[in-house]
């Protein structure tokens, strides 16, 4: 959206249509002209394809819900009614249900790019925040949609996720009754839920338009975080990025369509196949793996109210990342300092995505007795989840705000350009810079 | 009214964003002394009308707030009755009780003597064992079988106090239902119920 529009609509409709609604003249400076760092490698393709699964959740979604009965006596038998008598149901299924890890998959790989390249630096803060956002409406809809088929899982993953509710000093027990429809989890709830899990993908659809459009104002960051200075730094977006995006996308739908086929069940628990019982609590409690890292942080703090506060604010960091990191170096690939941090966040948190489905007071080195100290057993992984807690929250709080005064980058390069075009790698002799341009 | 230094001081618009003319029929209407219309009037009729929008947008929004609250079904909740020779010493049976789980334990004499033992004992939620149980009624236990930590289910008999584990996040309950031991931080609710006779109970 930056200069003026290229769009010529040929005479006819095209120019009638233009003159009235400028609509594919929007497209085109949108998706077509639009000049993107001629550098972006394939960590840039996760925004098209996280497009690619609302896409294919909402309409997933829909054809579901054509055959779903959001009712506390019927949900489960209707889900069993999609998988064994619905022609194709146990396709449209499987697809929502993996669809959901697929897009959480994409989602993460989108932030640590995010948080790799410096892309919540000035002046893209308004477009990581509302990234943030959409995060946090995936997980909501993601929450919410696992308690639909009214399993033991959704039934008890429901309740403990409720109940985090009721941990809120004097209005924590009214608000988590009205949250619930009533004292407990049970058909008032689980038809709330199935509303708002219709509605909330389309309001993710309206924050995902102002995160494109808050980008395409501020444009692309790239690999090197340095601005595009000229036309040499940049490329139209198509063919070079949709090409690129669509050859990404298919890699992924082939990861997709491999647990669709073959391990449809192969994220999911068990005991979700195991109709809810409110009397009885599965003996190992565990939400869906993206979630996991955020329940090992709930359960490393020993005191409720903490524990919920860090859960949340494991979160809440994220939306301050822009201002906590001090840094005048936008990438990390001239950062070798921060590079190093970021690879041990990496680990803490696949550590913490771990011990989420471990049992607490599991010993993570089995028989090793050394380790414990008055009553704790510091080889359990409750430990291990403190740990890796206590660093997720240095890397954000400690070492973002204080590595930008401390370490001393390495020497970024003029433009883009310079090294794309001087690596030899990247222009084999006889080559041209720009062949878009030629023939 | 007319001048009222109240309302003068809230005034918004001034004179400028009128048209010459109407400025002098505005005056001659309401006899103002200032140039232009009478700010007092004006801002009451603003004040006025934003408060009626408000009103009535609050009263728009309640409704569609309160429908997520328990409907009348749900909050006339039934008490329930239960017949205690079913259960035997040492036994726990677990009741459907307002759509959670109530824990009905028949304790040992080893229990409750645990139970009275700990009285002493470092407790995260003192409370006596004689004050979680009927008086002379000391074997039956009546509790809200919801993990005060995030409302799973604990299971009879586990952990190490013999009362009650909870396996969501590992929370101890002892054999009067108080937390020893896990991120729980009150003991498990008892809720009201009264005996009916020696063998049957109500709840609710």
């Amino acid at each position: 959206m930056s200069g003026h529009s290229t769009y010529e609509p040929k005479p006819g409709f095209s120019r009638w249509l233009d003159q009235r609604l400028p609509i594919t003249r929007l497209v085109w400076d949108s998706f077509v002209d639009y000049p993107t760092p001629r550098n972006l490698n394939y960590w840039y393709t996760f925004g098209g394809i996280l497009s690619l699964c609302l896409g294919i959740q909402i309409v997933s979604g829909i054809v579901l819900s054509m055959h779903y009965t959001a009712s506390a006596g019927e949900a489960f038998a209707s889900v069993e009614h999609i998988m064994r008598d619905v022609n194709y149901g146990w396709l449209l299924r499987y697809t929502h249900a993996n669809g959901a890890s697929m897009f959480f998959i994409a989602v993460y790989l989108h932030m640590f790019r995010g948080l790799y390249y410096g892309s919540y630096k000035p002046p893209r803060e308004v477009l990581w925040i509302l990234g943030c956002v959409i995060y946090l409406l995936m997980m909501a809809t993601a929450f919410m949609g696992y308690v639909l088929p009214w399993g033991q899982m959704s039934f008890h993953g429901a309740v403990v996720i409720t109940n985090i509710i009721g941990a809120i000093p004097v209005v924590g027990g009214p608000i988590l009754t009205w949250l619930q429809g009533g004292f407990a989890v049970d058909n008032a709830t689980l038809n709330r839920f199935f509303s708002l899990h219709y509605l909330l993908p389309f309001m993710i659809a309206g924050v995902v338009v102002l995160h494109v459009w808050a980008l395409h104002v501020v444009g692309q960051n790239n690999p090197t975080g340095i601005d595009p200075k000229s036309k040499a730094d940049t490329l139209p977006f198509t063919p070079y990025a949709t090409v690129k995006d669509g050859f990404a996308m298919s890699v992924f739908l082939i990861l997709f369509a491999v647990f669709v086929f073959y391990m449809p069940n192969a994220l999911g628990h068990a005991d979700n196949y195991i109709e809810a019982n409110p009397l009885v609590t599965p003996a190992h409690i565990v939400p869906e793996w993206y979630f996991l890292p955020f329940y090992a942080i709930l359960r490393a703090v020993p005191d409720k109210v903490m524990g919920v506060v860090a859960m949340f604010g494991a979160i809440g960091v994220l939306f301050a990342l822009p201002w906590l990191d001090t840094s005048k170096v936008r990438s990390m690939r001239y950062r070798p300092m921060a590079k190093l941090y970021f690879v041990i966040l990496v680990v803490a948190c696949i550590i913490l995505g771990f011990c989420g489905a471990k049992l607490p007071d599991d010993q993570v080195i089995p028989g090793l007795e050394t380790f414990k100290i008055l009553e704790s057993d510091l080889n359990s992984f409750v430990w291990l989840s403190r740990l890796a807690t206590l660093y997720y929250f240095a890397y954000f709080l400690v070492v973002m705000p204080l590595l930008g005064l401390l370490e001393t980058p390495l020497e970024t390069p003029e433009t883009i350009a310079s090294p794309a075009l001087s690596h030899p790698a990247a222009m084999p002799a006889g080559a041209m810079a720009a062949p878009e341009k030629k023939g | 009214m007319v001048g009222s230094p109240v309302f003068l001081a809230g005034t918004p618009s001034g004179p400028g964003s009128f048209a010459k003319g109407d400025l002098k029929v505005a005056e001659s209407a309401v006899h103002s002394t200032t140039a232009g219309d009478d700010p007092s009037r004006r801002d009451f009729i603003h004040i006025a009308a934003l408060a009626a929008a408000a009103g009535a947008g609050a009263t728009i929004v309640w409704p569609l707030i309160d429908q997520m609250n328990p409907s009348a079904d749900t909050v006339a909740l039934a008490s329930v009755e239960y017949d205690l020779t079913k259960i035997e010493s040492g036994q726990q049976v677990t009741i459907n009780w307002r759509g959670k789980p109530l824990f009905i334990r028949n304790r040992t004499q080893a229990q409750i003597d645990a139970a009275v033992r700990d009285d002493a004992a470092v407790l995260k939620d003192p409370q006596a064992d004689a004050l979680r149980h009927k008086e002379g009624k000391a074997q039956w236990l009546i509790l809200v079988g919801s993990c005060t930590h995030l409302g799973c289910v604990p299971t009879v008999g586990g952990g190490e106090y013999g009362g009650w584990f909870c396996p969501c996040h590992g929370s101890t309950y002892d054999t009067s239902g108080r937390i020893r031991k896990g991120p729980a931080p009150t003991n498990l609710v008892v809720p009201d119920y009264a005996f009916l006779s020696d063998t049957k109970v109500k709840i609710g």
